[in-house]
């Protein structure tokens, strides 16, 4: 009973980081229908922008590590999405305007991605960054059932960026021309909504949540390395697609899904066959229901 | 003049779609645009709503002016939110995902008087009480009529003084149709203008101050609506005898 709920919690944090990551996957796809494989990359680069945020914090300011983390949680975002933002201004923009196919977008985001990896490599060099430890870690043992503050605060985070996302999407007129762009892309305009705009936020909320998972992720495993986002992003990617791509209800339960079977694979069988049997799990899931479980095939994509 | 196209060549791709036409549109009136398919209505529609491209037809030649003054470099967006000019467009492109409710408030995206937005909402449920009915509705569950009513409040919500309409008539009821039209007409007292393409000529003249006939590219006739319609030639090759 203890290593059940022991499991589940291990998963609910799993899940978290997929999940937040996999939000970006979704809403960029909702909005361009654009996979935006460079996105995994965006999250190591926002686990870097964490590390160089919280170090100058930590030491050039000499902040307490609490008052370093609250600076650090807005700032990591801030500049993760300007990442975001730039990548969509000089990388997909310019073909969005030219008409181009999206095979060819999707090549550029691969192309991106490696960029941003190999930058990191050639400008900070192969060695592994140590993330500063912010908050002292309170162990809590309840009932054989070991837990930490960070991972629940990791759990808690999740769940509040689920709520809020949630209300942005089904509530505000942007989330609405979200939603809208989605279904038909030809009459947004015709709304008076400049796309653009909405495209921009969309790449915000989407790095954003990148930058915060980055920064939770370091504190929770502090080495940070430039290929650390290319698995956990193809993971997270996977988790979007099995839970319905293009609705961020999907990118949580893949997420925690994900998380979730990783988690009880590793409970059962040796650690090695964790990504082998977790991945075919998703495969059947996949072969059952190709759209995901809440993604609906429309025949009107556009 | 509110809108003046001047020897207007527009390309598609290769396709020379326009060859040179000029219209006007005064304030207040309902003008009407009629040709058979192919004829370059849509085009001309486009073209004065500067869709994004790829689906931007491409202006060669001439212009378009609004108020007197170019639009052709305009965003389409700011048409909307600047101009107040909407358009519903062919085959309504409505957002199915959204339900009517949500549809109409979209439409608002650009406005900022809260009160006149309260205004504009009640005066479309007033015009199509359906929409009211089915305000929490996803609206693909729409039949066609109410979509259509659905694409015309959607523009009204935009706070518009300009409307154009892309075939409205299309695959509606002949009831449905007089229906619509009535409301267009009731629209037009109310002060709003109007630029309606249709292929449903009788049904657009009747309802129309005046009139232009579109023939592959080219303007082939115009006049008033009465003009137009006691025409030999319009009668014959657009009226059904």
């Amino acid at each position: 009973m203890e290593s059940l709920v022991q499991n589940i919690l291990n998963a609910l944090q799993w899940g978290s980081f997929y999940a937040l990551i996999a939000l970006g996957y979704t809403l960029v796809y909702g909005v361009l229908t654009l996979i935006n494989f460079a996105h995994g990359d965006v999250f190591m680069v926002g686990a870097y922008i964490a590390f160089f945020v919280s170090t100058f914090l930590l030491t050039t300011l000499g902040l307490p590590g609490w008052g370093v983390l609250i600076l650090a949680i807005p700032l990591t975002m801030f500049f993760t999405s300007l990442v975001g933002v730039t990548l969509e201004r000089v990388a997909y923009r310019p073909l969005r305007r030219k008409g181009a196919h999206r095979l060819y977008v999707v090549i550029t985001a691969l192309m991106a991605g490696l960029i941003l990896e190999h930058a990191n490599l050639a400008i900070l060099g192969a060695s592994r960054k140590a993330f500063p430890s912010l908050i002292e870690e309170q162990v809590y043992n309840i009932g054989g059932v070991v837990f930490t503050n960070l991972k629940l605060g990791v759990i808690f985070t999740a769940a509040a960026v689920f709520v809020l996302l949630n209300f942005i999407v089904t509530k505000t007129k942007i989330g609405m021309a979200m939603r809208a762009i989605s279904y038909d892309k030809f009459a947004v305009p015709l709304m008076g909504i400049p796309i653009d705009q909405i495209i921009v936020f969309t790449f915000i909320l989407g790095s954003s949540m990148a930058g915060l998972a980055g920064l939770l992720f370091a504190m929770s495993y502090p080495v940070l390395e430039p290929y650390m986002g290319a698995l956990i992003g193809w993971k997270a990617f996977i988790a979007a697609v099995v839970g319905g791509i293009g609705d961020i209800r999907g990118a949580f339960i893949g997420g925690f899904l994900l998380g979730a079977v990783e988690i009880m694979v590793v409970a059962v069988f040796p650690s090695t066959y964790r990504d082998l049997i977790a991945f075919s799990v998703l495969l059947i899931i996949l072969a059952v229901r190709p759209t995901g479980l809440f993604g609906v095939a429309r025949h009107t994509k556009i | 003049m509110l809108l003046t196209v001047e020897n207007l060549k527009v390309k598609y791709g290769n396709i020379q779609a326009l060859q040179g036409i000029s219209f006007n549109v005064d304030k207040g009136e309902i003008v009407t645009l009629i040709g058979a398919n192919g004829a370059g209505k849509t085009t001309t529609l486009h073209s004065i709503c500067r869709l994004p491209p790829p689906e931007a037809p491409k202006v060669v030649e001439g212009d378009i002016k609004f108020k007197g003054e170019s639009i052709l470099s305009t965003e389409p967006h700011t048409l909307v939110s600047v101009h107040n000019i909407a358009l519903v467009p062919e085959g309504r492109h409505i957002f199915g995902n959204l339900t009517v409710k949500e549809n109409l408030t979209l439409a608002t995206y650009a406005r900022k008087d809260t009160e006149g937005i309260k205004r504009q909402l009640k005066h479309v449920f007033e015009l199509f009480p359906r929409l009211k009915e089915r305000e929490n509705q996803r609206s693909e569950s729409l039949s066609g009529g109410e979509q259509q009513m659905l694409a015309v409040g959607r523009a009204l919500m935009t706070g518009c003084d300009f409307l154009l309409l892309d075939e409205p008539s299309m695959g509606l009821s002949p009831l449905l149709k007089y229906e619509l039209f009535r409301t267009l007409k009731r629209l037009n007292q109310e002060g709003m203008t109007i630029l309606l393409i249709e292929q449903n000529a009788s049904l657009a003249l009747h309802l129309a101050h005046r009139g232009y006939v579109l023939d592959t590219g080219e303007m082939a006739a115009e006049g008033t609506s009465e003009e137009l319609i006691n025409d030999p030639e319009v009668k014959r090759a657009y009226l059904g005898g």
